[in-house]
């Protein structure tokens, strides 16, 4: 018999009881669908490891998070369990410092506190004053000043990068999610090839990603596709280029769909970001692919990696839709 | 458990390729792929293995009515016949392929069959 920790109430799972049966059985308003581990709709998540056969038909990334499937899920010991989606604002974060990455696009440098967890790609929701809400990704790997950094592209008419760029100050305090999302580096598969693929601002957390693995020594080929319309769209090709020359695994294309002369051969690909990456692999077998950014970018090259040979389960997306990332919070 | 023809076609990971393999022919069939349109292909995929998983003995059990209500919107875009012929003979191309013995490839078509008036709302 184990005890559930569920939104501030403990409830008592009796044995051969799943988690679902037991919250539906005290009234608790939940989700769920078919009851048979199929259809996911009663995912959660856990901070203890959940039982192996409720994750079963899960991605590897729901998995190291601990979600699990409530109609699957009898517990052996205690569990507290949350929703999977932890949208309220129970961090709060201070601004360390601003700089511009191009011409419209901020380097934002947040310190957040030490219960704050999160994997680089993964991205935070952030409020203003005004409850105005937006999500960034965070680009870079969690270290030991408790810093992340979000890349901000100031929209014309955006209110909420129009705040951060005019507004914000150095010491500002701002109100903060929990980190989301599934589009992030494990490695539990060191010798696959990765392929990144980004558009935009979309390079925060491929910016991440790509750390996060040579951190954590990923053996097999890197390869980063970054793309814009011009060449001063694209940002930390610096940085990136000094990773190259320290990294024999690390390959990087920066992308131009726009103005192109013989000026740019040298240093740039000419053409879409996506059409580059796809006519530089023919054979995606057993590699795991991160796409970032533009949304139509991103779903079309979801399915043409995986004609080209990707698993489903080896994709990993994070559409940048401007529709989602304009969630107003009237409270 | 140990003998259901889940286990004997190879378990989870079996599974998992068949239904990567499976559908990269499903969408690359101009006859088909357009009832995939708007679909989001990774959780299609997920319930997918599921469904097979369970079709196949692995754990917990479906209906034919469960089959009935998930094609009816497809029904509804024009979903027949053909198609079904279709879908089916991806499946049984991405078994032999493989490399599934024969009498088990038998033997997952004929579970495949018996959805066939579920699947089309007959």
């Amino acid at each position: 018999m184990a005890t559930l920790h569920y939104q501030q109430q403990n409830y008592l799972c009796q044995k051969d009881e799943t988690v679902l049966d037991t919250l539906l059985n005290k009234n608790v308003d939940i989700a769920y669908g078919c009851r048979q581990g199929v259809c996911q709709s009663c995912m959660l998540r856990s901070i203890e490891t959940p039982p192996a056969e409720a994750q079963v038909g899960l991605k590897e990334n729901q998995k190291q998070q601990n979600y699990f499937l409530a109609c699957r899920c009898k517990p052996e010991s205690d569990l507290h369990i949350e929703p999977i989606k932890q949208s309220e604002f129970v961090h709060e974060v201070e601004v360390l410092a601003k700089r511009q990455l191009n011409h419209d696009t901020l380097l934002l440098r947040l310190s957040h506190s030490d219960d704050f967890h999160f994997k680089a790609g993964q991205f935070i929701n952030l409020k203003t004053p005004d409850n105005i809400v937006r999500s960034y990704s965070i680009s870079n790997p969690p270290n030991k000043n408790n810093q992340i950094d979000l890349h901000i592209r100031v929209l014309k008419n955006g209110r909420f990068s129009t705040w951060v760029h005019q507004d914000l100050k150095i010491g500002d305090k701002i109100p903060m999610s929990a980190a989301l999302g599934d589009c992030f580096y494990t490695n539990d598969k060191p010798e696959q090839n990765l392929l990144l693929v980004g558009t935009g601002s979309g390079l925060a957390p491929l910016y991440g990603i790509l750390q996060d693995a040579l951190a954590q020594q990923h053996q097999g080929k890197i390869h980063l596709f970054h793309g814009s319309r011009n060449a001063e769209d694209l940002y930390l090709m610096d940085e990136i280029k000094q990773l190259v020359t320290q990294y024999d695994t690390l390959n990087y294309s920066p992308c131009l769909s726009g103005y192109y002369t013989d000026e740019h051969v040298n240093s740039y690909c000419k053409g879409r970001v996506h059409d580059v990456a796809l006519s530089t692999y023919t054979d995606l077998n057993n590699w795991r692919v991160y796409l970032c950014g533009h949304p139509e970018m991103v779903k079309q090259m979801q399915t043409q990696v995986f004609l080209k040979g990707a698993d489903m389960d080896d994709i990993f997306m994070d559409a940048f839709h401007l529709s989602s990332n304009l969630i107003e919070n009237a409270s | 458990m140990s003998d259901s023809l889940y286990e004997k076609l190879g378990g989870s990971t079996a599974v998992a390729s068949a239904v990567n393999i499976f559908y990269r022919k499903v969408l690359q069939d101009d006859s088909i792929k357009h009832f995939f349109d708007t679909t989001d292909m990774s959780k299609q995929m997920a319930k997918q293995k599921a469904f097979l998983t369970m079709a196949f003995g692995g754990s917990g059990h479906y209906t034919g009515k469960d089959m009935r209500e998930a094609h009816a919107p497809l029904v509804a875009k024009g979903l027949k016949e053909a198609h079904f012929t279709a879908v089916a003979g991806h499946l049984q191309a991405t078994l032999e392929e493989m490399g599934v013995a024969a009498d088990l490839v038998a033997e997952v078509m004929a579970i495949a069959g018996s959805t066939h008036d579920d699947v089309l709302g007959l």
